[in-house]
């Protein structure tokens, strides 16, 4: 290839040559067709047993069961994590330190734990719910614990306490990135705490918090599945239950593994649409693509 | 703190003897100032010489440690019964500062809505204005400051001066009895400072009482009916801005002048 720098003078530009690159492309593409060909020839797959269960009935009421509980939890999350974050920003110590509390609990213990305490801990400790009023005899309503700890309130409980931690410090996150100029003129114009957060603050942080928000639902989907351990009929819990009568084990699960990927990426797509409404004007917007996005939510392992 | 003689309103703000530290750093070091009704006072001094703090003592967004402020009459951060002071609670002094306007060097506006937005949020919030009321009010004030065509443009759409335009709307809104300017022409561009200049230049000539921290000595003189020189603070030198900015008394005075002309 010939460049002209400079008047006159032609130059013969040589690309870097990345023999590394090119050969280790040969070692990872070969060792995915043997893998592929180990997987097609063990028949550890029936694929007809795959595409039976895919709209299984059963199967679709547990993704069903799936998104709602994930999109409840969820809203449970956001919920108590902009009490929570106000409240570790509150100049009271006593509601800030409930709420570090709060955090530093839940984000330091497993789901996994949570959800079963919930589940079998609280009933077996506490055997009645009562609504009344603190240190006196007073009730105005009460319930056996078991009748109201069903497997989908453990499972709200669990996640939606579990996310409300995790939401509590990226709302933080996101009043802090708000400029304090912001809250000053709110103020001068004889706006309380209360009126600058709803109507100044939160808005502005909003940009802040929509997109991690979106990796937590995202991360929320596949999370969910934990709630199988307290029988609360979710995909995964739905898979098992069939699989331990039909002991099509593996198939089971790849359905599973199918829907669970077909939602992360639905919500991926999402994701990229709304984080690219509220990031206008900024570069990263520009540069990804649906594609990119997507990638980058599966590459990320977990939390 | 022992009981206030009763204040008649002759002074929009008068200030005795404030003090204000920041931990250890003592920013104010007893002021004595009087603002009387539709007097425009230009506060001028070095960096750091704590004019902005004063202003926000003025509106209570800096709490003092000592000495005492009243805007038209009534002790800020106070409510007076015959001899006694109760302090006030968050809705009493959030009322009190909504009767003063507020200007900011870097504007402040709210990015996440347009120019009419900006202007009719507060009186609708604080004031329970209805909306068209507050939409007509809006309109008019916008108009005022020449930009009734950009209504629905965002901050981020507006230059600079526009911006700062917006922010006297938006503060004039609540019609306030006191504005309080600090530095709002600093973080404009040379070409950009006239526009705002002659919106605040209207505004005294229509008798609004302002107290403006500026840098722009031509207006100063123009404007203003007196001249505060701060500096370390404390009140070094004050008068017609004719004998302060021409014949200054204090060598402090001629320093600082000296160096910024
Ligand atoms: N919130 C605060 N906490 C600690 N120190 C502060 C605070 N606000 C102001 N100061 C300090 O108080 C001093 C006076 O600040 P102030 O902003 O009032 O000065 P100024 O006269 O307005 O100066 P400039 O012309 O630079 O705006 C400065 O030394 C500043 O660092
Ligand atoms: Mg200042």
């Amino acid at each position: 290839m010939g460049v002209e720098v400079e008047r006159g003078a032609t130059f013969t530009v040589v690309p870097v040559r990345r023999y590394g690159q090119a050969v280790l492309a040969v070692v990872v593409a070969l060792l995915v067709a043997w893998l592929a060909a180990a997987g097609a020839s063990s028949h550890f797959v029936n694929p007809r047993v795959v595409s039976q269960y895919l709209n299984n009935p059963l199967i679709l009421g547990g993704l069903a069961n799936t998104i709602f509980v994930s999109i409840a939890a969820m809203i449970i999350g956001i919920v108590l994590g902009v009490i929570f974050a106000v409240m570790k920003m509150s100049s009271n110590v006593v509601l800030a330190a409930v709420s570090g509390f709060y955090i530093w609990f839940f984000r330091g213990t497993p789901v996994l734990v949570q959800l079963i305490f919930w589940f079998n801990g609280v009933p077996a400790v506490f055997h009645e719910l009562a609504l009344g009023v603190p240190f006196t005899h007073v009730v105005f309503f009460s319930m056996p614990m078991v009748a109201f700890m069903t497997p989908l309130a453990a499972s709200l409980l669990g996640l939606g306490l579990n996310e409300g931690a995790y939401m509590a410090e990226i709302v933080r996150g996101g009043i802090l990135a708000v400029d304090e100029g912001q809250v000053e003129a709110a103020q001068a114009l004889g706006m309380v705490s209360s009126q600058t957060m709803r109507r100044i603050v939160l808005p502005q942080a909003m940009r802040v918090i929509i997109p991690p928000i979106g990796n937590e639902f995202i991360s929320m989907l596949k999370t969910s599945s934990l709630a199988s351990v307290v029988t609360y009929g979710e995909l995964l819990r739905r898979a098992s239950d069939i699989y331990s009568s039909n002991l099509f084990v593996v198939e089971l699960l790849v359905v599973a593994s199918i829907w669970y990927l077909a939602l992360t990426t639905v919500a991926s797509i999402g994701q990229y649409y709304v984080e690219k409404r509220f990031a206008r004007g900024t570069s990263r917007a520009e540069r990804e693509t649906p594609w990119s996005n997507l990638v980058r939510n599966i590459v990320r392992l977990g939390r | 703190m022992s009981a206030p003689a009763p204040q008649p309103a002759r002074f929009m703000v008068r200030a005795e003897g404030v003090h204000k530290r920041f931990g250890r750093l003592e920013v104010l070091r007893g002021i004595d100032l009087a603002v009387r009704p539709r007097e425009v006072m230009m506060l001028i001094g070095p960096s750091g010489s704590g004019k902005s703090t004063f202003l926000r003592c003025i509106n209570h967004l800096e709490k003092i440690n000592a000495g005492r402020i009243w805007v038209d009459g009534e002790l800020v951060g106070y409510r007076q019964v015959g001899s006694t002071l109760y302090e006030l609670n968050e809705h009493e002094q959030a009322r009190r500062r909504s009767e003063i306007g507020m200007v900011f060097q870097r504007f402040n506006l709210f990015p996440h809505m347009t120019a009419l937005q900006n202007v009719i949020e507060a009186p609708m919030l604080v004031k329970r204005t209805a909306r068209a009321q507050a939409v007509e009010r809006a309109r008019q004030l916008l108009e005022r400051v020449g930009l009734a065509e950009k209504a629905d443009a965002y901050p981020s759409q507006l230059s600079g001066g526009q911006q700062q335009r917006v922010a006297i709307a938006r503060a004039l809104a609540m019609d306030p009895k006191l504005m309080l300017f600090d530095e709002p022409t600093s973080a404009l561009d040379p070409e950009l400072v006239g526009e705002v200049l002659a919106v605040m230049r209207q505004l005294a000539n229509d008798g609004m009482t302002m107290i403006v921290v500026t840098h722009e000595m031509q207006f100063a003189r123009e404007v203003g009916d007196r001249v505060v020189f701060m500096d370390g603070g404390v009140v070094v030198e004050e008068g017609p801005p004719a004998e302060v900015l021409t014949n200054p008394k204090q060598e402090r005075t001629r320093g600082f002048l000296a160096r910024i002309l």
